[in-house]
């Protein structure tokens, strides 16, 4: 197995060299096609190899990591190219083989990705300058191998190495094809994600320096240094652990340091925005959840608080900002705080059930956040704007893109029988027996949830047609808006008749290649909804492991707790 | 000790066997019928209605199997369990997904396929000249199969499910015609309060496990005793919480009655007859925690009390059919939560009132949907008057209805009503007197709204022959009218073809109502439920068939003590205060011409009836706007507090980031300059301390 996780690091890699070769030799559109074409079998591939790998894993086995490889890079400083698997590093391998190739196909194979002249309006999803995918494909896999090989790093150096190294794919792809605000929301995810990683490369030195002093030999191993936690005491873990923590909860993000994620999540393009949001986000929590708790154990306890309090804060925050946002881009950004939120209560609550939780909860979160920004790419295409005002009654003239924009909210808001359901409910029942005042807020969030995808949803697809995007200019505009002052019954059906039929040919609703592009997603909405627990059968044994490895007793035991 | 005796009272719980053994099916084929309807699309427009019907019909002949090869069973083996697999589940916790089938559980189960198959054929009719009939269809399926799942389930997780899959099925329905504003809120309104009662709910089950580490019935209800009193009486409150939200209880009864933006025969189904009664259901289910905590009794019966006179008073005030009967169903289900929150007396009373409500308010409604259907979708009862010579076959069949409903002698609010008015004068003096008497009071405020509306719409002056229909349901004046406060907007006549009077364009009903009696599909599951609501009352209640049939699942019913009045007078008090409301009811709208325009100058009470007793203004006080202005408040603070803070860093810090922000080429440059001068750290920090 080892040889193969080799292998689904270094498929998209050059999957992406190859794409980018045939984008610059093509020149034109002809290499632009071709580009496309091999950068989607090339996910399909991946696809099927980690689908292998995870055919492979054994979630019972002993041993924390799976096909462990390491092979010594630079000797001096004792740092590996070493790799290894534990059950939440491959959930999110599997979601980010399930996640590309879908935003592959919508980016280079649907209608709403076709390279129009760009409206001009932030965040279409149609790419500036009409530059054609392929570029895009080729940075995207990129990022896929880079996100592979970090979710599957067992050094610490390794996995600082690739930290940084996956910004510069995204960088481009927002900077380069994103909406009118591009460079500034790049440079900004930038500057912030970078700022956070000099602050845990400070932390790392750190963790070097003192393996060295306490063991005698200094290392980045992954192992080691957990077992050096043990040594360490409050003093020197508090000042490590921050360092760590604050690049992690920059990219989580928790409040107050989650500004940059609007703008990058509005600015980047769809399927941009899909992994920035689905998968490279959930470096962070991946990051608590491997790095944090395991290795600062101590302050890992006595820091929690603060985490908890930040999380807290952002489930009911980002829940506000969410029902308040004008764009649905930047709604997508803001409903995601309050999801990490979430994660992170659950991560720092301390239990089997919490910790289980949130590790799905990432998965579950990438899968909704991808349904959500997808439809509102599919939506933003047809209108020309992703302003939430632009837009009003299109249930009536593309009711299956209305239908799936509902499942989408569905899954955002958890809703029982949805995958969200699952991971939401376990980390608040984990939660609950350590931190109830906590609980109860974030349970509160739920009922946000509801009214800010509800509410989205009525302004946007139900009522009356309303809105430029939906009605469009000329001739039938006049008459759509002299809609407003009609209160007479008969004449005004008539009108809404006519605004109505000229909408929905104008305007349209899914075609079949879209449907086919979500309907995976909605699958596993509902696949993993009620039957999740084969992904927990992969998770909970490195929850248990990591459990373990904080030290601290799960709260609730087989017949409640201890009376 | 007292875990001995709980566990003792509860029956064993054997596996489910024989018919029961693919109980499933019951939940399956509604399920499977709406996702054909929604993934079929258009294609299934032309059969969706049958599909509908027959997965319903389905279930409820697979329901009366199992119903009577429960009743063959002894009664000790009555409570069987269905385990399916294992939903999720991780450390201690492990969540099943399985169906409970007992006496209580196939009671309900009769009660939604039965009414729901009623309902769904009379939608047929109702609904066949709606272009989205078949979407109605599959989202009334939809329902069917959360309910099903909702009081089949056999852990609170699997109630948790039908609980928010019947709020969802609910919040499309109540949205169906998308194009009126306010059945979009309506329905948003709806989802919201019914979320404000899952958290309690989930709550609840958090506690529980907490407490005992499950979350399924049998072992949550064998161990109850385990838990503290403060604790039981905590989770007791926490699921009165989900109760009110789902059932229209207050302080969440404000959406019920917005609810009824929806078509008519949901109003039926979801909002009288079914889901709407889940609460009483969750009480009735959870009793061997509420028995242990007799807080969380006085808390339910407390909030019966109120609620029905709440509704009652309201439902008093109201002009529009269809919302003077959802205030009765809130007072309604007001009385079978005072009974179930009375304890063994009260449960199979409050059951026995809830089968008999679901049959007689579900044929109220149905007969109101009859009447709209006749008068061009009007709701408004001054715009009728002396339709039962128009409607005869629904005039029967309303009267029936009407009749049980205010507890007419021999039929079946009589017997229901009185159980629970019998058992709510027990207990001590305050407690008797205060219960009984607002249940008693309730009954006589029951027989004023009801006679009142009946008068206005089916007797007295045909006042719609003077009038024109009001079209569209989303015309703006239908909006206007729903708010009485606001202005009258919209109601000019700008329009790009002049000026027309109001109605000339009007094709389908030109000039006047034309009240028409409905067609036999509708007819006909419109009589079944009025016979319904003549006798099953009667049969329920006498001989306690009801309360022997239940015994297993809620336990035995217990005697009514020290009740403040004579048990035996409870029929002829009862039926006093029937003729005085209905009398009163008669002296002021029977016999005097009722105006078409709705009086302005009214006193008070009636002011504040109007108003939902203020349960609107409140609501929007004290959370919608202070909502509101946290919410722009954190918009400021998050562009100008947190966003602002860090440009402003940024700007101080780099001085040069704007101008790297205009240039791509020289960011990137920049961020390698930096990339290098961190290894550049990195390295010199390595060697430093690995030289030595």
């Amino acid at each position: 197995m080892s040889a193969l996780l080799l292998v689904i690091i270094l498929v998209p890699l050059v999957g992406a060299a190859v794409c980018g070769a045939l984008v610059r030799a093509g020149a034109g559109p002809k290499g632009d096609t071709t580009a496309k074409t091999v950068g989607f079998v090339v996910s399909l591939v991946e696809l099927v190899l980690v689908a292998v790998v995870w055919a492979m894993f054994v979630p019972a086995a002993p041993t924390r990591f799976q096909g462990e490889l390491s092979v010594a890079w630079i000797p001096a400083f004792g740092t590996r190219f070493a790799l290894g698997i534990d059950g939440i590093a491959l959930v999110m391998i599997a979601l980010l083989a399930v996640l590309v190739p879908i935003v592959i196909a919508y980016t280079s194979f649907t209608r709403s990705s076709e390279a129009s002249a760009a409206t001009g309006r932030g965040g279409t999803g149609r790419f500036p300058d009409g530059r054609g995918a392929g570029g895009f494909v080729a940075l995207m896999l990129s990022l896929q191998g880079i996100l592979v090989a970090l979710f599957a790093a067992t050094d610490v150096f390794l996995f600082y190495v690739l930290f940084e190294v996956m910004l510069v794919p995204m960088y481009f792809i927002i900077g380069r094809f994103g909406g009118a605000r591009r460079q500034y929301a790049a440079v900004k995810f930038f500057l912030y994600s970078f700022l956070g990683g000099l602050l845990m490369l400070g932390s790392i030195i750190g963790i070097y320096v003192a393996s060295g002093t306490r063991l005698g030999q200094a290392s980045f191993d992954w192992t080691t240094l957990q077992h050096l936690a043990a040594q360490l005491p409050l003093s020197t873990q508090i000042p490590l652990f921050l360092g760590f923590f604050a690049a992690f909860a920059i990219k989580a993000p928790l409040v107050p340091l989650h500004t940059w994620l609007p703008d990058a999540g509005a600015e980047a393009p769809i399927g941009g925005g899909v992994i920035l949001v689905g998968v490279l986000d959930k470096v962070g929590v991946f990051g608590f959840l491997r790095y944090c708790l395991p290795l600062f154990p101590l302050a890992s306890q006595s820091l929690a608080p603060l985490a908890l309090v930040l999380s807290v804060i952002g489930v009911i925050y980002g829940a506000l900002l969410a029902a308040m946002q004008t764009d649905m881009k930047r709604f997508v950004s803001y409903t995601s705080i309050a999801h990490f939120g979430f994660i992170g209560l659950g991560i720092f609550a301390f239990s089997q059930q919490a910790l289980a939780g949130s590790s799905l909860y990432m998965v579950n979160h990438g899968i909704s956040t991808a349904m959500l920004f997808l439809v509102v790419g599919m939506l933003a295409a047809r209108g020309g704007s992703s302003r939430i005002a632009d837009y009003g009654g299109v249930g009536r003239i593309a009711p299956v893109l209305s239908g799936l924009f509902l499942v989408a909210g569905l899954t955002t808001l958890s809703l029982p029988g949805t995958n969200s359901f699952v991971s939401e409910f376990l980390v608040l029942l984990g939660a609950w027996p350590r931190e109830p005042v906590y609980t109860v807020i974030a349970t509160v969030g739920m009922i946000f949830a509801a009214l800010y995808v509800l509410w989205v949803f009525q302004r946007t697809m139900t009522r009356p047609l309303r809105g430029e995007a939906v009605l469009g200019g000329g001739p039938g505009a006049a008459s759509a808006a002299a809609l407003g002052g009609v209160s007479d019954g008969g004449l005004r059906d008539m009108l809404e008749d006519d605004a109505s039929a000229r909408a929905r040919a104008r305007f349209g609703d899914l075609t079949g290649r879209e449907i086919g592009v979500l309907a995976p997603l909605v699958l596993l909405i509902f696949l993993l909804g009620f039957f999740p627990q084969p992904v927990l059968d992969i998770v909970n044994p490195a929850v248990s492991a990591t459990m373990s490895e904080v030290g601290v007793a799960d709260p609730v035991g087989p017949n409640g707790v201890a009376r | 000790m007292l875990a001995l005796l709980a566990a003792d009272q509860l029956p064993p719980v054997g596996p489910a066997t024989g018919a029961a053994s693919a109980a499933w099916v019951l939940v399956a084929l509604p399920a499977l019928g709406a996702l054909v309807l929604f993934l079929g699309g258009t294609r299934t427009d032309r059969f969706g209605h049958v599909v509908g019907v027959a997965t319903v019909l389905g279930s409820f002949v697979y329901g009366v199997v199992l119903f009577v090869q429960a009743l063959a069973l002894p009664g000790e083996e009555r409570v069987r369990d269905l385990p399916l697999y294992e939903w999720f589940g991780s450390g201690s916790l492990s969540v099943e997904f399985g169906l409970r089938l007992d006496p209580l559980s196939l009671t309900f189960v009769l009660l939604i396929t039965g009414v729901g198959s009623l309902i769904h054929i009379y939608s047929v009719g109702y609904m066949s000249h709606d272009e989205h009939r078949r979407k109605f269809f599959a989202m009334l399926n939809l329902f069917v199969a959360s309910m099903l799942i909702l009081v089949l389930g056999n852990g609170f997780l699997t109630l948790y499910l039908g609980w928010e899959g019947v709020g969802l099925a609910s919040y499309l329905l109540i949205g169906f015609y998308v194009a009126r504003p306010l059945a979009a809120s309506a329905a948003k309104k709806a989802f919201l309060m019914n979320r404000v009662g899952d958290v309690g709910l989930a709550l609840a089950i958090f506690i529980l496990f907490q407490q005992l580490g499950t979350t399924q019935y049998t072992e949550v209800f064998a161990r109850a005793g385990e838990m503290s009193t403060g604790t039981l009486t905590a989770v007791t409150l926490l699921l009165l919480l989900g109760a009110c939200g789902k059932s229209g209880q207050f302080p969440l009864q404000a959406w019920l009655p917005d609810a009824m933006e929806g078509p008519t025969p949901v109003s039926a189904l979801i909002h009288a007859a079914t889901m709407v009664t889940a609460g009483v259901y969750l009480v009735a289910r959870t009793h061997p925690l509420y028995d242990l905590a007799p807080t969380g009794q006085l808390a339910v019966t407390i909030v019966g009390a109120v609620t029905l006179l709440i509704g009652a008073i309201v439902g008093c005030a109201y002009d529009d059919i269809k919302k003077v009967l959802a205030y009765s169903t809130v007072s309604q289900i007001g009385y079978m939560m005072l009974a179930v929150g009375l304890g063994p007396i009260g449960y199979a009373a409050g059951l026995a009132h809830l089968l008999a409500h679901g049959f007689f308010k579900a044929g109220l409604f149905l007969g109101a949907g009859s009447v709209m259907h006749g008068m061009a979708d009007e709701t408004d009862m001054r715009r009728f008057g002396g339709l039962w010579r128009h409607l005869p076959i629904t005039f029967g069949t309303f009267t029936l209805g009407y009749l049980a409903l205010i507890g007419f002698p021999f039929l079946s609010g009589f017997y229901s009503k009185d159980a629970i008015i019998e058992a709510s004068l027990g207990g001590s003096l305050t407690r008797g007197w205060l219960l009984g008497g607002a249940a008693l009071l309730g009954a006589g405020l029951t027989a004023f709204y009801m006679t009142r509306l009946m008068l206005m719409t089916f007797f007295g002056a045909e006042r719609w022959r003077e009038l024109t229909p009001r079209r569209a349901p989303w015309d703006p004046q239908a909006e206007s009218e729903a708010r009485p406060q606001a202005p009258e907007a919209g109601h000019g006549t700008r329009s790009d073809q002049g000026s027309t009077p109001i109605g000339e364009l009007d094709h389908s009903a030109p000039h006047g109502y034309h009240p028409h009696e409905s067609p036999s599909v509708m007819t006909v599951p419109m009589i079944l439920l009025a016979v319904g609501s003549a006798g099953a009352g009667a049969f329920l209640v006498i001989g306690e068939r009801l309360g022997g049939w239940l015994e297993p699942a809620v336990g035995p019913v217990g005697e009514v003590s020290d009740a403040v009045i004579p048990t035996g007078l409870v029929p002829g008090i009862a039926s006093v205060l029937m003729v005085l409301g209905a009398g009163i009811a008669y002296l002021s709208v029977g016999r005097k011409p009722v105006p078409v325009e709705r009086p302005a100058r009214v006193s008070w009470p009636v002011r504040a009836a109007r108003a939902d007793l203020y349960a609107n203004a409140i609501n929007e006080g004290l959370v919608a706007r202070p909502g509101l202005w946290l919410s722009r408040a954190l918009v400021y603070l998050d562009n100008r507090g947190v966003d602002g803070a860090v440009n402003g860093t940024a700007a101080l810090l780099g001085g040069a980031s704007g101008r790297a922000r205009r240039t791509q080429t020289g960011f990137v440059r920049s961020y390698a300059l930096t990339m290098l001068g961190g290894s550049l750290v990195l390295v010199a920090a390595l060697l430093a301390v690995t030289l030595p």
